[in-house]
């Protein structure tokens, strides 16, 4: 017990719940449908919608469902003549601010208002248009994320979003009444303000109003070019997300159907991120290690502790904006998308006798900030922009749909070769926690010939879907080359969604943590809830998907970097050794101080 | 019902009758309980408008178990037709502080906060001066109660209370979902007690003459007197203050200029009363409740304009933030614009005026809520004015 109950009775139907909940959880309860837009499971309540009113015996007006919570004696009724027609007068306000192009709407079919407008037979002659007298513009000008004011709601999910779950506060509510909307700071364009590209927002907008900016065009038109040869990389998370694009379930792993959909879409090469993963943890882990020898051994204090992941483009804007002075902590590796960007116009089209410009690098990520990333001037380093389009999991599910195929009954298919091997520590990069856990596969092998001390290889402290997770792994009996870090433990630190990640770093800013390593990805629950993955999202579906990615691992055959058998073959063959001249000139980077507003 | 007759009073800006630090000594002597059932016996309703019993409202912030309570005095006058708290605030400002001396006497709050529209800026320094002394007054006295001024920008919402709270904090000047209330949580999530300023001079009042004196002005719903914003049509503009539960006609009779047509009572949120319904009105919370905002409109007052300009300030003092409120006044505006310049039909009102229905159910507080009454009560008895 502990909490009080109360009785209540909606729609005539008695319920007995706890106190604090709202009438809407309650009515779920009883399996009524309340319909909502302004309200989501990740989010704050805001209660400004309004389309959940509900009636009260005995109140003058009609509180809405997702603010209100229950009270004892309450009568609520969530269908009554009064409901229905204040639920139609809200649609239809909302609607007359709408710009109602449903038909050219990249979320046509995928929009919440939409759904609604068709559920309550709306016609949207009743009341006067009022969109197009506003003369909103469409910023466009991110490589990431496009802001149509025309087709906002006010429901204000996404200030919410990137205020609470982000932290950043891109987007606010601005000017009142008839001139109220959601603007950037100084309602200056997206790529102009302090914003991360996370994308977030995007996967929490009901409406068009916030989407990626979309390149399948672009894409079918290089894949229709005869003289080009595409190739496609795709990231660990979209294995486990695109499915619920396409008609399954969230946690079905769908990596043999989305290969053979790859393949059938016409890209020459179906290649695998999960490779550049596995380079990643090679190059990393070594990074880590050498920073701690330089740290603990020659006392160079140049070396910057704790050392932290770079996979997440998301999180490395947000240190170049918030905390610039810890850029040197940063490890220097490209993400995986980028690594595999630069070998597919060097090392892959020398292997394959193509010329460099002939090759054009597709990815596919669950991602918006990796749009972003593609574009950054630092990532150009094969002679040619490394990876040439970005499309998010959402973008491929359109293409497979446009493409005519019955997805759920395509048969699997394996990647392509070379570039196309993973293991199941690549994988795992794909949840939070993931590329800690990968790492630690990785470098306590290499450092004392053993396999981590974790049954079955599963680190389960780094695992979850908490916010901020620690843990410590203790380094013993080593081998004599690496006599240094004998006795040592490990300390690590993860977290995921930049809100946690402020928490964290403000915890190291301020002296109170002892990390080595930390690994932060910008999207709660890491790549599987990034702002590039199906929608709708909520903790539910995330860990679904986090299983997913768990079960994928225990499933494959080799589950450490350091066994994949092609990245074993590109150090002997091209690279030379992790942190090598080549790897230099390849697969790391820079980063630079941005301003703070 | 018996209502009154037309009475002047002068409790308010009475000075020579009440000094009000000798109110405030008397005060402090009694139990909180004491001032609380005092409060709650004299009837008094608060003063804004809402019209909440003020004795409940002290009763129930004082009734949480929180060590730090607050008191805050609602001076964000913006209701179009009112300018009687500046007045107040101007003429008998110890009397205000000592409302809110008692207030948190009776409920346990050491800081109070007066909350000032922006548009009363001229008043900053004398009134900066009055608080201060009031301040040392009490220090001196050894009372552990402090007052503190804080300035609205001019947003027209933050007169709602949740919306004053989040301004307060910082914030962005948009009303909180209730439940729950200021008197659990009210500025920074705290026990708050949130009067209008001239409900504060009532309590200070109530406590000179005590509360059955005071319970013998007005009616049952609508006990004491009010203060009353005359304004329009008017040979005698200005500040009256009158015995409650006076008939409209009656008002009529005492400041009209023998051509009213209409009385818009309670301000631009408030309700507009015909000719023809003078007679059987009465101005209180039994009929026509008011802030105290009383324009009058005489014949040569086109009533499509009345409505126009409440509804061009709706339009834009919306905070935005809920759906009805914010595209719904957007709605009505250009709705009656529409139908005047034959765009729409005359039917179209009945679809203006089911949405006004549902905006006054459906909005998230007050301001959305009371859009309809200005609507409706125009459109139903001035549809022609409106038509054509």
């Amino acid at each position: 017990m502990g909490k009080f109950e109360v009785n209540l009775k909606i729609n005539d139907l008695p319920v007995t719940i706890e106190e604090g909940t709202t009438i809407l959880d309650a009515a779920q309860k009883l399996n009524f449908r309340i319909p909502t837009l302004c309200h989501h499971p990740d989010l704050c309540v805001a209660g400004n919608c309004r389309v959940c009113v509900v009636e009260q015996t005995g109140a003058k007006t009609l509180p809405a469902a997702c603010a209100t919570p229950v009270a004892e004696g309450m009568e609520i009724f969530t269908n009554s003549a009064k409901v229905r027609q204040a639920r139609k007068h809200v649609v239809e306000l909302l609607l007359s601010e709408h710009k109602s192009e449903c038909t050219s709407c990249y979320k046509n079919g995928k929009c919440e208002l939409q759904e609604l407008a068709i559920e309550y037979r709306i016609s949207e002659d009743t009341f006067l248009k009022l969109v197009e007298e506003k003369g909103y513009t469409i910023d466009d000008l991110s490589p990431a994320i496009i802001k149509d004011d025309s087709k906002c709601i006010r429901c204000q999910r996404c200030v919410r979003t990137c205020t609470q779950i982000q932290s950043i506060s891109a987007l606010a509510v601005i000017n009142k009444g008839d001139e109220q909307k959601i603007a950037t700071f100084l309602d200056k364009p997206m790529h102009s303000v302090v914003c991360t590209n996370c994308g977030q927002c995007v996967s929490h907008c009901p409406t068009g109003a916030l989407v990626e900016k979309n390149y399948i065009d672009q894409v079918w038109d290089v894949i229709n070019d005869p003289n080009l040869h595409v190739v496609v990389q795709t990231a660990p998370a979209v294995r486990i997300g695109l499915g619920e694009e396409l008609e399954l379930s969230p946690g079905d792993r769908v990596t043999g159907k989305m290969v053979a959909a790859l393949r059938r879409l016409g890209f020459n090469s179906v290649l695998d991120t999960d490779f550049s993963a596995d380079l990643t943890i090679m190059e990393e882990g070594t990074e880590l290690l050498t920073r701690l020898k330089k740290a603990l051994v020659d006392k160079d204090e140049s070396v910057k502790l704790p050392m932290t992941t770079s996979c997440s483009p998301g999180w490395i804007k947000f240190i170049e904006h918030k905390y610039p002075e810890y850029l040197d902590n940063v490890s220097t590796c490209k993400s995986p998308q980028q690594m595999f960007g630069a070998l597919a116009k060097t090392f892959y089209a020398e292997k394959k006798g193509l010329k460099a410009e002939k090759v054009v690098s597709v990815s596919i990520m669950p991602c918006t900030a990796k749009k972003y990333e593609a574009d950054r001037p630092e990532m150009r380093d094969s002679g040619y922009k490394d990876v040439d389009y970005v499309l998010t999991t959402r973008e491929l599910a359109a293409m497979v749909r446009q493409a005519g195929m019955d997805f759920s009954a395509l048969e699997n298919e394996n990647y392509d070769s070379i570039m196309g091997k993973s293991t199941g520590a690549a994988v795992i990069f794909g949840s939070t926690g993931g590329v800690m856990e990968a790492a630690l596969r990785t470098a306590y092998e290499i450092v004392t010939g053993r396999e981590v001390p974790f049954e079955n290889l599963n680190i389960m402290p780094v695992r979850g879907l908490k916010g901020v997770k620690e843990a410590k792994v203790k380094i013993e009996n080593v081998k004599p080359e690496w006599g240094f870090l004998e006795g040592v433990e490990l300390s690590c630190a993860i977290a995921h969604g930049l809100a946690n990640a402020k928490i964290l770093m403000d915890k190291v800013k301020a002296g109170e943590a002892d990390y080595h390593f930390i690994e932060i990805m910008a999207c709660p629950g890491g790549c599987l809830g990034g702002g590039g993955q199906p929608m709708p999202v909520s903790d539910k579906i995330r860990q679904k998907r986090m299983d997913a990615i768990y079960q994928e691992d225990e499933s494959l055959e080799f589950r450490k970097s350091h066994e994949n058998a092609e990245v074993q073959a590109i150090y002997k063959e091209f690279l030379g050794e992790p942190l090598g001249h080549k790897s230099h000139e390849l697969l790391h980077t820079t980063y630079k101080k941005r301003k703070k507003y | 019902m018996d209502a009154k007759k037309l009475n002047k009073v002068d409790l308010i800006f009475d000075q020579e009758g009440c000094n009000a630090l000798e109110v405030l000594d008397k005060a402090l002597e009694c139990t909180p309980d004491d001032i609380i059932n005092d409060m709650i016996d004299s009837g008094l309703k608060g003063r804004g408008g809402a019209g909440f019993p003020t004795g409940l409202k002290w009763k129930f912030t004082r009734a949480e178990d929180d060590p730090v309570k607050y008191v805050i005095c609602n001076a964000d006058e913006g209701e179009p037709g009112t300018f009687k708290d500046r007045e107040i605030l101007d003429k008998v400002p110890a009397k205000v502080f000592t409302g809110m001396a008692i207030a948190a006497h009776a409920i346990g709050a050491k800081k109070g906060f007066i909350y000032v529209r922006a548009e009363y800026r001229f008043m900053r320094k004398t009134l900066q001066k009055q608080v201060d002394e009031f301040n040392q007054i009490l220090k001196d006295k050894g009372h552990d109660f402090h007052i503190e001024l804080r300035w609205g920008s001019g947003a027209y919402v933050c007169g709602e209370e949740s919306a004053l709270f989040e301004s307060m904090e910082g914030k962005r000047g948009e009303p909180r979902n209730k439940p729950p209330y200021p008197t659990k949580n009210g500025y920074l999530n705290k026990p708050t007690v949130i009067n209008n300023v001239e409900t504060l001079v009532y309590a200070t009042m109530i406590f000179r003459m005590g509360p059955s004196e005071f319970n013998k002005l007005g009616t049952a719903d609508s006990c004491g007197s009010k203060v009353f914003s005359v304004s329009g049509d008017t040979n005698n503009p200005g500040i009256y203050e009158l015995e409650m539960g006076l008939h409209v006609n009656d008002f009529v009779d005492e400041f009209g200029d023998g051509d009213t047509k209409a009385v818009q009572i309670g301000g631009a949120a408030g309700f507009c009363v015909p000719r023809k319904n003078f007679n059987n009105l009465v101005i209180g919370f039994e009929g026509i409740p008011t802030g105290g905002s009383m324009m009058l409109f005489n014949s040569t007052r086109s009533m499509y304009n009345v409505l126009h300009d409440y509804l061009e300030f709706f339009t834009e003092e919306s905070c935005g933030n809920c759906t009805p409120c914010r595209v719904g006044c957007q709605q009505l505006l250009k709705g009656i614009e529409a139908v005047k310049s034959g765009g729409k039909s005359p039917s179209y009102l009945d679809d203006l005026k089911s949405l006004a229905k549902t905006m006054r159910t459906s909005s998230k507080c007050g301001l959305g809520q009371s859009v309809a009454n200005p609507f409706i009560s125009i459109i139903d008895n001035f549809k022609e004015e409106i038509i054509y």
